[in-house]
């Protein structure tokens, strides 16, 4: 063992550079990573923030520079090097085995056995539930990954880097896909690691987390390192503009709705989710013309059960979805869409675009069979390049052409292509859940002004989102979705963070008798 | 106090989950019992016969399956069983014939195999080729190959692979017959169900190949060769398919005829399917199949129903197709089957 003086850091990238094909993804990119710090590595998408990491973990190369592990130059060719380096990374897309148990995942690739060829799943067991008191990871060493929600296995994914003795833990935007609370209790842990003397490196683009938890900040953009900086000498606005290069509008400007007619309304609503179990249970709702209603709530209560079954993608036990005054229960998604519903889906990877087709086609999705897109079953592709360039221009969606295949785009360039087409057909209604989920804050401001500006336009909106400050800019009227029932619906100025979190983790308004 | 509860109500659970998901099992098992029960009281010696011909006819169709098994646990669709079986039998043969020797010929066929799982292996992994032609390409070479190669009225000079009498074991009634008087390769193959199965959901390798076909990737980040893993797997599972085409050729038929697997290797992929990608599961669907072909068999040898033989040779294919179109949309394959793995 090598002898660490407290100057050592843990982990040191200097002078990276890596490009794929003619982009320079890193260039002369240095991080210094101390024991027992958290350090964010803040960025937009983009920024080249992962490609670090992933050399930092022996995914990628770097073509030029060097990695230290305390104080240590090291050859990173594959994870394996990384992982006997003691780091360890938590992947923004999670590395389980669904079918697995929390254990088996655990000790993979390094199972404790009988003689190198019998597992021992019982000492793997004990593994976990040691690792989980120590640390205060508890998860049931039992349970199968795919059972869990989606926090618990990212401890899964934390337990995996400790059980391999990881001294530095990379997590690439490990808050992306957790909710409120989730992302409090990791944050909650990855402090108390911090105190245990782990290193952590923590990538970001919420620039509220890194304020809450960073002992340092190194923020990156367009390859390059722009700036260091620590909690205490900057504030929101300032790591902003840091890291978009602008100042950046972080609170949506907008005026009082002028709600006027009904154009959504759902009643006694009952829906099942896939195992057949009752997911949205009498719920009732209703949204006006000109007024976002923003639902919030903690993932998993019914929410993608509701927005199924409003859009007509999901079949409706019993209840009524009146659009405009006519019931569309158990209508087509075409037929839905025809009528004027907008739908912007939770999982646009895999609901909202096809990925292999061009963006042209998927900027007229809802359309393409129509005139003047198709005429006599033949399709008009003047029609529809000239279509989507237009679109392309006016939303600012950053593709190499419009032949391009949609799954190319990043991120916030794939949410503003299924926004263009969604905004672009004259709907009455937008359905939008989660639309600014895992996207660059240049993008997330565009799409919070988009809908302002819907609204204003005489838009109704039904907003879905378990980010409560999405749901707090941009609501007029805010409903809690608890255990598929709508708790509460009321003027967005009622509520603030606190009383909305408390509602949609008890499902109750009252003050709890403590 | 809580714990023990809580234990108690999980032990609960999992017996309702077995008695759940084995309706189907239960119910045709308990059928077939009874129909065998009420045959065995007045024609022993013809239910004796059919129970036997189903552990023979199941014996091809389970080493298929398990061989299939380890392709597909471990990400690969192997569709080339068949022309594994028909090489190996025809490998084994001529070994045989050529040596004298059985064993000989046994180990002949299970390294042909063995080198049929490697070039599977070769074009679906190394090259990262499409899974489905690979296996066609091994199908179509099989014919090929051994039908340019088969030199009419060769025979095997110690004759087929003889029965070993287990003692008195084999003296029992029915069960002496059908259990305890059996030839080595359908011992093995008895063997060889638990054995994979233990190797699959109990060792380090199974968790390995499990991880491997479920999510390569993850498997990858925890430093498990992905590519390793699979061409481990497809080789060892040649090699059983291997045993399959020797039992065939050596074992059951005592010569080699062109195309004699007869469509085995693609009913085994079937077995394995209905039999949930699970050694014992699988057992347990061959008998199914074995038992139809036993009974068509038998049909045909007492000149029942003779007027119609189409429809008694359907039972099998019958039974294969009620069984897929009944079971197929339910059971779950391994996540990466069919998708060659590249690291970036």
């Amino acid at each position: 063992m090598i002898q660490v003086s407290a100057a050592t850091p843990a982990l040191e990238a200097i002078g990276i550079h890596k490009r794929f094909g003619r982009v320079v993804a890193n260039d002369d990119v240095n991080l210094r990573v101390e024991k027992g710090r958290i350090h964010a590595l803040l960025g937009e998408n983009g920024a080249g923030k992962s490609t670090l990491v992933n050399i930092l973990f022996g995914l990628y190369r770097a073509d030029r520079g060097e990695v230290r592990v305390a104080g240590e130059v090291v050859e990173l060719n594959r994870p394996r090097d990384a992982i006997d380096r003691g780091i360890g990374m938590v992947h923004q897309h999670f590395q389980l085995v669904p079918v697995l148990t929390v254990a088996e995942n655990v000790v993979l690739g390094d199972e404790p056995s009988h003689s190198h060829t019998v597992l021992n799943v019982g000492a793997a067991k004990r593994a976990v539930q040691e690792l989980g008191e120590r640390y205060g990871l508890e998860v049931d060493p039992e349970a199968v990954v795919e059972d869990l929600p989606v926090g618990t296995q990212q401890r899964v994914e934390i337990l995996r880097s400790l059980y391999r003795r990881a001294d530095v833990l990379i997590l690439d935007e490990p808050t992306a896909v957790l909710t409120p609370q989730e992302t409090d209790q990791l944050l909650e842990v990855l402090r108390g690691l911090a105190d245990q003397g782990v290193a952590i490196v923590f990538i970001t683009h919420k620039l509220r987390e890194v304020l809450a938890i960073a002992d340092e900040v190194t923020v990156m953009r367009d390859g390059q390192v722009v700036g260091s900086t620590t909690p205490g000498e900057t504030d929101e606005a300032g790591l902003a503009e840091m890291m978009v290069g602008r100042s950046v509008v972080l609170r949506v400007s907008k005026a009082p709705a002028s709600p006027a007619a009904t154009v959504l309304r759902v009643n006694d609503l009952c829906v099942d989710d896939d195992r057949g179990l009752r997911a949205v249970d009498e719920l009732s709702l209703e949204v006006r013309a000109g007024e976002i209603l923003g639902v919030a709530g903690v993932e998993g209560n019914g929410q993608r059960e509701l927005v199924e079954a409003v859009t007509g993608l999901r079949s409706v036990v019993s209840g009524i979805v009146e659009m405009d005054g006519h019931n569309i229960t158990g209508l087509s998604p075409r037929q839905i869409s025809e009528l004027g519903m907008a739908h912007i889906p939770e999982n646009r990877e895999k609901h909202g675009l096809v990925g292999a087709h061009s963006v042209a086609d998927n900027l007229v999705l809802n359309q393409y069979y129509r005139a003047p897109f198709a005429r006599r079953g033949f399709r008009q592709m003047d029609t529809v390049t000239e279509y989507s360039r237009s679109l392309v221009a006016a939303y600012d969606i950053r593709t190499p052409d419009v032949s391009t295949p949609a799954r190319a785009l990043s991120g916030g360039n794939k949410q503003k292509t299924i926004a263009a087409r969604e905004f672009s057909h004259g709907a009455r209604l937008l359905v939008a859940a989660q639309p600014t989920r895992g996207i660059d804050v240049g993008s997330i401001e565009f799409v919070h002004q988009q809908l302002i500006d819907q609204r204003d336009r005489g838009l109704a909106v039904l907003l879905i989102s378990a980010e409560l400050d999405e749901i707090l800019s941009l609501s007029d009227r805010i409903g809690v979705i608890y255990r598929g029932r709508l708790v509460v619906v009321t003027d967005a100025s009622d509520l603030d963070r606190i009383r909305i979190g408390r509602i949609m983790t008890t499902g109750s308004h009252d003050t709890p008798a403590t | 106090m809580g714990l023990v509860m809580a234990d108690d109500a999980k032990g609960r659970n999992v017996l309702a989950a077995i008695l759940y998901r084995g309706r189907w099992w239960l119910v045709t098992g308990a059928l077939l019992v009874a129909f065998t029960l009420w045959t065995a009281e007045f024609h022993q010696a013809q239910t004796t016969a059919i129970l036997a011909s189903t552990l023979r006819h199941s014996t091809p169709l389970v080493l298929g399956a398990l061989c299939g098994m380890l392709g597909e646990r471990s990400g690969v669709i192997n569709i080339g069983i068949e022309g594994q079986m028909l090489m190996s039998a025809w490998a084994g043969f001529m070994v045989a014939s050529a040596t004298g020797d059985l064993l000989t010929g046994v180990v002949a066929g299970v390294a042909v195999g063995m080198l049929m799982g490697a070039v599977l292996a070769g074009i679906s992994v190394g090259l990262r080729g499409d899974q489905i032609i690979a296996g066609t390409v091994l199908n179509i070479a099989a014919i090929g190959i051994t039908s340019f190669f088969f030199t009419q009225g060769r025979t095997l000079p110690s004759g087929k692979i003889q029965p070993i009498r287990l003692g008195p074991l084999a003296d029992l009634p029915v069960a002496g017959r059908v259990l305890f008087s059996n030839k080595p390769i359908t011992y093995l193959t008895l063997l060889l169900v638990p054995v994979v199965w233990f190797g699959l959901f109990r060792t380090t390798w199974g968790l390995r190949t499990r991880a491997v076909g479920e999510h390569p990737s993850a498997a990858e980040t925890v430093g498990i060769s992905v590519v390793g893993m699979r061409y481990l797997n497809l080789i060892l599972g040649g090699g059983i398919a291997g045993l399959a085409g020797a039992y065939l050729s050596l074992e059951a038929v005592g010569s080699f005829e062109r195309g004699m697997t007869n469509g085995k290797g693609f009913v085994a992929l079937a077995v394995m399917i209905f039999g949930r990608w699970n050694p014992v599961g699988a057992w347990g669907a061959a008998l199914l199949f074995g038992y139809a072909s036993a009974v068509q068999t038998q049909f045909q040898f007492r000149d029942w129903l003779t007027s119609d033989p189409q429809f008694v040779g359907m039972i099998p294919f019958v039974v294969t197709i009620v069984v897929l179109a009944g079971f197929v949309g339910r059971a779950r394959p391994p996540a990466s089957i069919g998708q060659p793995y590249s690291r970036e």
